[in-house]
């Protein structure tokens, strides 16, 4: 019986431990914004954070996990007011959608660490979310705007050409 | 049946309790469906709904929110969105007020033009134009009279907007609110009298035109859009399926449980009885909880008689179909124009070329699920899905129940693309269900996703065509060898008659051949590969024929441009005169094509070695239903072949755009598909069997390998097109005559290889 902290809430869940962490999170908790793409670690849509790594969910035994600090797209921003999300919504990236709470939590570990991404680090970091309706461009665009919201707002200026 | 406008108050918005009612009965093709041989059921389901109910397309609640029920499946393509859009110009309301609902299987959301529940084609903005124009304008003269009336003054001296009734004279005005709360909306409308309505003309469009933001995009942001697969029922239970090692065929012979009743939570190994023939020797093992399930399919042994179709192959497939064209008198004429046996014997020279696609994945992002639930004397199916009419009917097929007692809860799509025009997954959710007598949801692995899906066939084309001594195309016979996809539905009113009435062909494998050049001569068969058609049940993949019809005209029109010595876009442009039937669509294709031209500065500038422009354009989806779609691309080709797309630029001509950032958004979406088959997309069959099981296997594009993609989208006030599919149609083509331009090598089979580039090079 593990025990979880996902989104800042402690939560025990009966699983046998090789269980991955996507089915548990969607199907036994119910989160279902965290999505099954592959199960082979192929596509990112299962991307999660833990300890603030993107890690693929359906790669990742529950037993792997137990205490440590899980982020799911419902725990990214609390009313779905981090930046990449509010930059999603401006760029107006998601067409059928079923992806991007990967694509978001995949770009926010990036972002986590580096708000003046190059397009290549960007594409380098994002190159193992699929997008089936192939919104790349829009995804790029919207990290970008992210970053930059990101940046201003942790100097009061833009610094993103220094 | 006439009473189109309904109006009561006080009530909350929902689908069974309207607060204000609107329907119509736009005259328009309906289609009559006639039996599905060996479907239990679904006859029924199909027998002639044709009459369309006036359906209730959106309501109007007391506070003031519009919700639009939408019959149409909303796969990211917006069309909920677009659909509220629609109604919004014509009833003059505030787009913060707009909300939409997906609707069921229920007849009354059917198609005004197609008569059924069905999304796919490029089709719903353009046939739901007028009826969505026309509910939204009853709408506004409904409540402006009501209007009117509360404040005392002419309903002519009113204005409507931003969901507000004014009179300027007396500086007097009434909230939508205001005036649905009052309970003095009584208009009804005959469908005479909606069809007088006078629509807005373009000029007069204040939303129609504008890039108003998605009302389904928030919502997929933060997780929250419910999707098929997010389905939970009080008490359900898993199913995962175990799949023979052939696509179709194959029959049970034995199920050993002896180690999956060693797994904690394994409840029952379900056999398909399936008989709406949509699936085959398929098994589930029903368990407490997914991960239960998996691990109790993974433990089954299950043998099979793997049928008929075992030793087929993507080779043996193709060189069915190789054989069937060589046949005279094979396949059915989409297209007989004058005589090109006559023509090619004149002809000054005639080229003769082979084109080929191989089987390709739909792979939408969300695997096939479902959730059934027996309640009562009702079977609820929870599940996204393109074409609820015929999903509906193949679950009660496989509950053995009248359609009329199948209620489908549709979802937000995570990708359709076709592939969810089928309605396969129901079957093991209602059968599992009704074995174990609990709700049970089924979810596909990615592996059962890709290894059965309904594919788009393995296409074989043959084009023999004639220059004249002027260089000028006289003859053309296009021969086309597939799977019918269509056919598979088993609807007749999807076929469509030869041209010499001989017999009914699948146009969904033709759409595309019946061009807007002008060639005088002019012959397409369509000829169906039924090894094909039994051993890989193909579907409609993201559009259809066009995706290879064009892939081959286009193709074959660049090699005879080259072969009458003259710049391939300026032969296009000189084929696409308007003359007879093309007057019309012809010019607008040339003119897209100009432009794409223009854009990417075609022609204007001497290019690197090894680097080529080459151009496409193209009429998809049917000659009926055409958007006007042009691409240049540019590509660098290395000396071992392979190829590096640059930059495509894609100019399409979609008559009105309702939503212009949604139109790029799709072509963008289509023109990256478009190079995803064209380059990186490719499933073999072997012994009966997809070979290619998930994405390190099947491969559609990533991030990585996409090049610059500039949209350029044409309005010039025509009727609304669409935009969903014809973009995918171009890109191959496009790429194929560049690579050609840039290091002389013509390969004609997709998806372009490496390899077969190197191979063409040196030959």
């Amino acid at each position: 019986m593990p025990n979880l902290n996902i989104n800042g809430r402690n939560m025990s869940v009966e699983a046998a431990g090789d269980t991955p962490l996507l089915w548990v999170i969607r199907e036994q908790l119910q989160m279902t914004g965290t999505k099954f793409g592959c199960g082979a670690g192929l596509c990112g849509a299962c991307t999660v954070h833990v300890n603030g790594e993107a890690v693929r969910s359906c790669q990742t035994a529950v037993s792997e996990v137990a205490g440590k600090k899980i982020t799911t797209i419902e725990g990214l921003g609390a009313k779905g007011e981090h930046p990449l999300q509010k930059a999603w919504v401006a760029e107006q990236v998601p067409q059928c959608g079923y992806c991007q709470s990967g694509q978001i939590m995949q770009a926010a570990s990036l972002l986590a660490k580096n708000t003046n991404p190059t397009k290549e680090e960007v594409v380098a970091h994002m190159d193992g979310n699929l997008c089936r309706c192939m919104t790349y461009s829009r995804i790029q665009r919207a990290i970008m705007r992210a970053a930059s919201e990101m940046r201003t707002a942790s100097t009061g200026t833009d610094r993103r050409n220094t | 049946m006439n009473k189109q406008v309904k109006i009561t108050n006080g009530e909350p918005a929902d689908l069974s309790r309207r607060a204000f009612l609107i329907g119509t009965a736009a005259a328009g093709v309906t289609l009559g469906y006639a039996a599905i041989p060996g479907s239990l059921g679904l006859d029924k389901a199909m027998a002639a709904p044709a009459k369309i109910d006036p359906s209730v397309w959106y309501s109007i609640a007391p506070d003031g929110l519009i919700t639009v029920t939408v019959g149409k499946a909303d796969m990211g393509q917006h069309i909920a969105s677009t659909m509220a859009q629609m109604v919004a110009e014509e009833l003059g309301s505030n787009w913060k007020d707009m909300r939409v609902s997906l609707s069921g299987n229920d007849p009354k959301f059917n198609d005004p033009m197609l008569g059924a529940l069905i999304t796919g084609g490029s089709w719903s903005t353009m046939m739901n134009f007028d009826a969505m124009s026309r509910a939204g304008a009853a709408g506004r003269i409904a409540l402006t009279e009501a209007a009117a009336g509360m404040m005392g003054v002419p309903a002519a001296e009113l204005t409507v907007r931003d969901s507000v009734i004014t009179h300027a004279k007396s500086k007097k005005s009434k909230t939508f609110a205001e005036v649905v709360k009052s309970g003095k909306v009584t208009k009804t409308f005959t469908p005479d009298e909606l069809k007088a309505i006078k629509l807005k003309t373009p000029d007069q469009y204040s939303m129609i035109g504008v890039s108003v933001p998605q009302l389904d995009i928030p919502f997929k942001v933060n997780g929250t859009a419910k999707y098929g697969i997010d389905t939970f029922l009080p008490g359900m239970v898993y199913g995962k399926l175990v799949l023979p090692p052939v696509r179709f065929g194959a029959t049970v012979k034995s199920v050993d449980d002896s180690a999956a009743k060693k797994v904690p939570g394994f409840i029952k190994a379900v056999v398909l009885d399936d008989k709406t023939g949509s699936t085959t020797g398929w098994v589930v093992a029903v368990a407490k909880t997914y991960q239960d399930a998996r691990k109790a399919a993974d433990a089954l042994k299950v043998t099979w008689d793997h049928g008929p179709n075992a030793n087929v192959s993507s080779e043996s497939l193709l060189a069915e179909a190789k054989r069937l064209q060589q046949k005279g008198d094979a396949g059915l004429f989409f297209v007989k124009n004058g005589d090109t046996g006559a023509a090619l014997g004149t002809a000054a020279k005639v080229l003769e070329a082979e084109y080929t696609t191989n089987i390709n994945i739909h792979c939408p992002m969300e695997p096939m699920n479902c959730t059934a639930h027996k309640e009562g004397d009702i079977w609820h199916v929870h599940t996204g899905n393109q074409f609820a009419t015929r999903t509906g009917a193949i679950a009660a097929g496989a509950a053995g129940v009248d359609p009329k007692y199948v209620v489908l809860h549709q979802a937000w799509l995570g990708g359709g693309f076709g592939r969810r025009l089928d309605g396969d997954m129901t079957v093991p959710a209602v059968q599992a269900a009704k074995a174990v007598g609990k709700p049970v949801k089924v979810i596909y692995s990615r592996e059962d996703d890709v290894t059965m899906d309904f594919s788009r066939p393995l296409t074989y084309q043959k084009i023999k065509a004639g220059l004249d001594a002027d260089g000028k195309v006289v003859a053309m016979n296009h021969d086309v060898v597939s799977a019918w996809p269509t056919k598979r539905w088993g609807i007749p009113d999807f076929l469509s008659p030869s041209v010499d009435k001989k017999g009914a062909l699948d146009a969904f494998t033709v759409n595309g051949a019946d061009f807007f050049y002008s060639v005088p001569n002019h012959n397409v068969r369509a000829i169906l590969n039924e090894l094909a058609q039994s051993a890989t049940p193909s579907g409609q993949l993201r559009s259809v024929a066009p995706g290879w019809t064009f892939w081959a005209v286009e193709s074959m029109i660049d090699e005879l441009a080259h072969a009458a010595g003259k710049d391939p876009a300026q032969f296009r442009i000189a084929m696409l005169d308007g003359a007879g039937d093309n007057d019309g669509g012809a010019q607008r294709l040339r003119n897209t094509l100009l432009a794409a031209m223009g854009l990417a500065g075609y022609g204007t500038k001497k290019l690197p070695k090894g680097e080529g422009m080459g151009v496409a354009c193209v009429s998809s989806q049917e000659r009926k239903t055409a958007s006007w779609t042009a691409c240049v691309a540019h590509v660098a080709v290395s000396p071992s072949g392979e190829i590096t797309p640059k930059k495509l630029t894609v100019a399409t001509d979609v008559g009105t755009a309702v939503n212009p950032d949604g139109i790029r958004a799709q072509v963008e979406g289509g023109a990256l598909w478009g190079l995803s088959l064209a380059l990186y997309e490719k499933a073999t069959l072997k012994d009966g069997g997809i070979e290619q099981t998930n994405f390190d296997t099947y491969t559609p594009l990533r991030m990585s390998q996409m090049p610059e993609v500039s949209v350029h989208i044409i309005a010039n006030g025509e009727h609304a097109t669409g935009v969903g599919e014809p973009t995918v149609t171009v890109i191959a083509p496009a790429v194929a005559n560049a690579v050609f331009n840039a290091v002389g090598a013509r390969v004609r089979a997709l998806p372009i290889t490496a390899e077969a580039v190197k191979g063409a090079m040196k030959a």
